[in-house]
């Protein structure tokens, strides 16, 4: 497991391109999009970037994973144990499932040092995938020439 | 450079996208150049999405068919990255 630095990561070219996800919610909602399409842009072969900021922690942070709710846009009495009963049922990965596949096909994970100043968030919060702390010029140098997904 | 083909069944029938491809995707890791991957999916997107994915990587879709209740999509590996 990669350890956590505050290093930059220098972008690689690769030729399949590049998806970058600014991913600034927590939710169940807004992190599945976020996860599938990252997912499916390593599989394309594609070098791609999660930055988690503000809400976005939630997905990076080992104490809530793993209890990501509906959030507040879902239509009323779409609660979150009837979103997760039909993950579940049609065997769609729950979302620590997600980021697995996700560090494992090489998506790269960076967290916002910003957010984690005003949450009081520490290194040691965050699950193993974070690949380092970034800010944004970091982030926009990383994400040059490439797709940009604001979620 | 093509050799004698191997052919690896994936089966990913009861799984939505991306799972679909994440699953040829991990075939196609480890597969020789020339193999022939085969998947078998129920998600309708599959069959586009595959296609969208031999077009951005340089791999082909060698053949499709629809069988009873799922889709074989057949990919050809002819690009493998350095």
């Amino acid at each position: 497991m990669a350890q956590i630095t505050t290093s930059k990561t220098e972008p690689e070219i690769k030729e399949g391109g590049k998806l970058s996800i600014i991913l600034s919610k927590g939710s169940l909602d807004m992190a599945y999009p976020a996860f599938m399409l990252a997912n499916a842009g390593a599989a394309m072969g594609m070098e791609v970037h999660i930055f988690f900021t503000f809400w976005g922690m939630a997905v990076i942070n080992k104490k809530t994973e793993a209890s990501l709710e509906v959030g507040p846009d879902a239509s009323p009495g779409m609660t979150t144990p009837m979103v997760k009963g039909a993950i579940r049922q049609l065997k769609i990965p729950t979302i620590p499932e997600m980021v697995a596949n996700a560090h494992d096909m090489g998506v790269h994970f960076h967290a916002c040092s910003t957010t984690m100043e005003m949450m009081g968030l520490k290194k040691e919060d965050f699950i193993p995938e974070v690949d380092d702390i970034v800010g944004a010029s970091t982030f926009l140098h990383l994400a040059e020439n490439g797709q940009t997904i604001f979620i | 450079m093509e050799q004698a083909s191997q052919k690896k069944v994936i089966d990913s029938r009861g799984s939505f996208c991306p799972g679909p491809l994440t699953d040829l995707f991990k075939a196609y890791r480890t597969a020789e150049l020339g193999a022939l991957l085969e998947v078998w999916a129920t998600d309708p997107a599959a069959k586009s999405d595959i296609q969208a994915w031999a077009a951005h990587t340089g791999n082909q879709v060698a053949e499709t068919a629809e069988e009873k209740g799922y889709t074989r999509i057949v990919v050809r590996v002819t690009k493998k990255k350095a």
